[in-house]
């Protein structure tokens, strides 16, 4: 299976579908010109970058683009060696351009004519050069950059965070103002950084799952099944069929969970009492059904490399489809009584709109993309082999303004089709093992997965050095693309509106922030 | 009128925050919970009140002016309103406009407060809650202006009189439509939904509750406890319009006014529970829409 590559495969790239691994020096290294050239031809064919990310080798450099294929269903790679700077493609790719500056940050490398030249998490650079000219060698102080500013007498600026009065986590956002209306937001991260993606060098280490499944508190499923997904095509080990189809409904699980807490939320914003009190219940009888399969309410060591940790027993998957059935009229019902509300309609209905134009340019992903009319979703696109077509219906609205209301309105679709999946699939598990042994990575291979989290598309990478061991582990967190979006949408809106926006994206910090 | 003025004081001071326990307690049983007891808002500004101060050194005395206002002037004001057929402790001609120049005192001391922080929270809140103030003044206006010209009186005492029961023969359409105007301008002026949200900890969205952000222990508590009793005196004249009845005896004058009072604010539980709050760019029309309403009002009993 690893070794299989499609006929059409270009000789300078490599193609991957969804957890398959290859060895590392099939991909070859080409120049930057060809680099930027494929780049150019890929993403202008409606393809997208679902990541980029630099490599150290042999003192070197290396600078590998996976570009997603959804026509195809795989990824196509590409590799580079840049050494002290590179050409930025920012300006033609906006969905690069934090990409750009993730590589100049980690690696010293400056990005040559890259717009928006700022740190991304404000650490120290993996080899010890500083793509922005600061001085000293102490680790930077997070949030210490110019802003962009407006000037005038009539502007005021208005700064919110790192510390908020919300049980939300630290993010700095300054607002350029004319009155109340908001000309430009910019948002600043960083403040949760933990090196997450050093800490798993040398590893797979003991502690790796766990980091893993706190990558992002409300998105364990999502993280961690993508990470067990590289591990298993790493060691070519694949987990047992009835583990990646528990892993696929405790996914649906987690979506229903934030979904309905986050309509919940939005509820709460607007004032709206009935759906905003009975979502946060419901919210939590969902995590109480991920309890149900694993014991803990956000998922927590339910997927674990080569299998679950679910033993049996069917009568936990009945459990769960019983009180499923029980929840599903208290869900319908509370979301009815809301998108039937007028006054909830005319609050969120064109607030904070992102065209589907600009949510493409941006890269936006998951269901930000598809509130704005972008057909995508990774559960469809790139289907691991084992649970290909065991997915949900994909909604995308066709009709779609981008604004706060399509963002709740594509949650409720989801919700409804979670909902109706799960009742016909939580009886329809296969019968077999749930784990299959551990299995040593092969040396110096490369491997991309991807899973469709509930805000939209993870996407991690790895390659592994010559002993076995991950030499690179890259995460793309959705919201690295969407915090973007969420800055955009705020564009000319007024500053009452942020709270109610920054909810319909409801962003994660720490998943930015690695 | 000694005693009328007790009673007009303790009735303000001691009875108000009920109005808000009630419409916690209905938006409770809106949103399926019991909800905290009816005495949770005195427990609230009781606790407030026996904290230890916050103060901001970037602030000034104009910064305890705000809540201090906030806390007599209800109660000044509440010595000019008629509890429903039971007369007011202090009456005399165009004591209206007094009254309503009072609660611009208060509007101001706490904008002035909010400024005083430096905080551009509190500045926007500021420039907020008098953008709508001002919008608000008028609709008031008007809405008086009928009740004058219909009892053909400038006092509290002689508009909201005996006579009251007699307009609504007559005159019944300008005193839906003042009914109406009046309580948008309540639930304006009282921060409350549609208009603003007083339980929301988002700042940005804020107009009445970013003002006071700053203010901590017992001044958040006369904070509190000023929103409480501004709540019932902006009420009072609304419940006498719409429950113009006398019986005779001043006790049962009394306990119809508070059976309206209640009334009042179990409606506003409700107006709670089934809204969502309005866009802000949407508040001034609609203030504007209540301005030509009350206008309209008022054109109706001129003829």
């Amino acid at each position: 299976m690893t070794d299989h590559a499609p006929t059409n495969a270009p000789t300078h790239a490599l193609i991957l579908r969804n957890g398959q691994s290859a060895p590392v020096n099939d991909l070859p290294r080409i120049p930057f010109a060809h680099w930027r050239a494929q780049i150019d031809q890929s993403l202008s064919e409606g393809d997208r970058m679902s990541a980029c990310f630099g490599a150290q080798v042999d003192g070197h450099i290396d600078l590998f683009a996976v570009i997603g294929r959804p026509q195809h269903n795989d990824f196509l790679l590409v590799r580079t060696q840049a050494s002290n700077e590179f050409p930025s493609l920012a300006a033609t790719h906006p969905q690069l351009h934090l990409f750009e500056r993730e590589i100049a940050e980690q690696f010293g490398l400056v990005p040559i004519d890259h717009p928006w030249p700022k740190p991304v998490r404000f650490h120290a650079s993996f080899t010890g050069k500083d793509a922005f000219g600061r001085e000293d060698q102490a680790p930077p102080r997070v949030g210490h950059m110019p802003f962009y500013e407006v000037e005038g007498t009539e502007i005021h600026e208005v700064a919110v965070g790192p510390v908020h009065a919300g049980v939300i986590e630290p993010g700095h956002f300054r607002f350029q103002c004319h009155g109340e209306t908001v000309l430009f937001l910019e948002i600043s991260l960083g403040y949760q950084h933990r090196g997450l993606e050093r800490l798993l060098l040398g590893g797979p280490h003991p502690a790796s799952t766990h980091q893993i499944e706190a990558l992002a508190g409300d998105t364990t499923i999502g993280h961690t099944t993508t990470w067990c997904r590289i591990l298993e095509g790493l060691s070519d080990q694949p987990a047992p069929k009835r583990a990646a189809q528990i892993r696929a409904i405790a996914l649906e699980l987690e979506r229903l969970a934030n979904h309905t807490g986050d309509i919940g939320a939005l509820a709460g914003d607007i004032g709206f009492l009935p759906t905003s009190s009975f979502m946060g219940r419901i919210r939590g009888d969902y995590l109480n059904l991920q309890a149900v399969l694993c014991g803990n309410r956000f998922g927590r060591a339910l997927t674990h490399p080569f299998g679950v940790r679910f033993h049996d027993d069917d009568h936990r998957l009945s459990e769960a489809l019983k009180r499923l059935k029980a929840l599903e009229r208290d869900t319908l019902g509370a979301m009815d009584v809301f998108f039937d509300s007028p006054s909830a309609h005319a609050r969120l209905e064109g607030t904070g709109p992102v065209t589907p134009l600009r949510a493409a340019q941006l890269g936006l992903v998951g269901m930000a993309a598809r509130a704005s009319g972008i057909d995508m979703d990774a559960r469809r696109d790139f289907p691991a082999p084992d649970t290909a077509y065991w997915h949900p219906d994909i909604a995308v609205l066709t009709d779609a303004a981008g604004d706060v209301h399509d963002r709740a309105r594509i949650r409720r679709l989801e919700i409804e089709a979670s909902i109706q999946w799960l009742k016909t699939h939580l009886g329809a598990v296969v019968e077999g093992d749930t784990a299959v042994p551990a299995a040593p990575l092969a040396p110096e291979r490369i491997c991309v997965a991807t899973t469709e989290g509930w805000r939209g598309e993870i996407v991690h990478a790895a390659i592994t050095d010559d002993s076995g061991r991950l030499a690179r582990y890259k995460i793309v967190d959705p919201s690295f693309h969407n915090w973007s979006g969420l800055a955009l949408a705020m564009r000319g809106q007024q500053i009452s509106d942020f709270p109610l926006c920054n909810k319909s994206f409801n962003l994660s910090y720490c998943g930015f922030d690695l | 009128m000694l005693i009328n003025a007790l009673i007009h004081t303790l009735v303000v001071l001691l009875l108000s925050p009920l109005l808000i326990g009630i419409i916690i307690r209905v938006k409770s049983r809106f949103a399926g919970r019991r909800g905290a007891p009816l005495v949770q808002p005195w427990r609230d500004i009781w606790r407030l009140l026996r904290k230890d101060l916050v103060i901001s050194h970037t602030t000034s005395w104009v910064f305890f002016v705000g809540p201090v206002l906030g806390v007599i002037v209800p109660v000044l004001a509440f010595l000019f309103v008629p509890l429903g057929a039971f007369p007011a402790a202090i009456s005399f001609e165009g004591d209206f406009i007094l009254w309503l120049y009072l609660f611009a005192l208060a509007r101001f001391a706490t904008a002035a407060a909010a400024l005083d922080t430096g905080s551009s929270f509190e500045g926007m809140g500021a420039a907020r809650e008098v953008t709508y103030a001002s919008l608000a003044e008028p609709v008031l206006f008007f809405c008086l202006l009928v009740i004058a010209r219909l009892s053909g009186s400038l006092s509290f005492n002689g508009m909201f009189g005996a006579d009251i029961a007699g307009m609504w023969p007559t005159a019944g359409v300008s005193l839906l439509l003042v009914a109406l105007c009046w309580m948008l301008v309540l639930l304006l002026e009282n921060a409350r939904i549609p208009f603003d949200d007083p339980t929301t900890h988002l700042e940005l969205t804020m107009i009445h509750e970013v003002m006071v952000l700053d203010h901590s222990g017992p001044l958040l508590g006369l904070v509190h406890w000023g929103a409480a009793m501004k709540l019932m005196v902006s009420g009072a004249l609304l419940v006498r319009v719409i429950l113009p009845f006398s019986t005779g005896h001043p006790g049962f004058d009394i306990a119809l006014f508070a059976l309206g009072m209640i009334l009042l604010a179990a409606l506003i539980g409700v107006v709670e529970s089934v809204m969502a709050r309005f866009k802000l760019p949407r508040i001034p029309q609609i203030m504007v829409g209540a301005i030509l309403f009350a206008f309209f009002a008022w054109i109706l009993v001129l003829r």
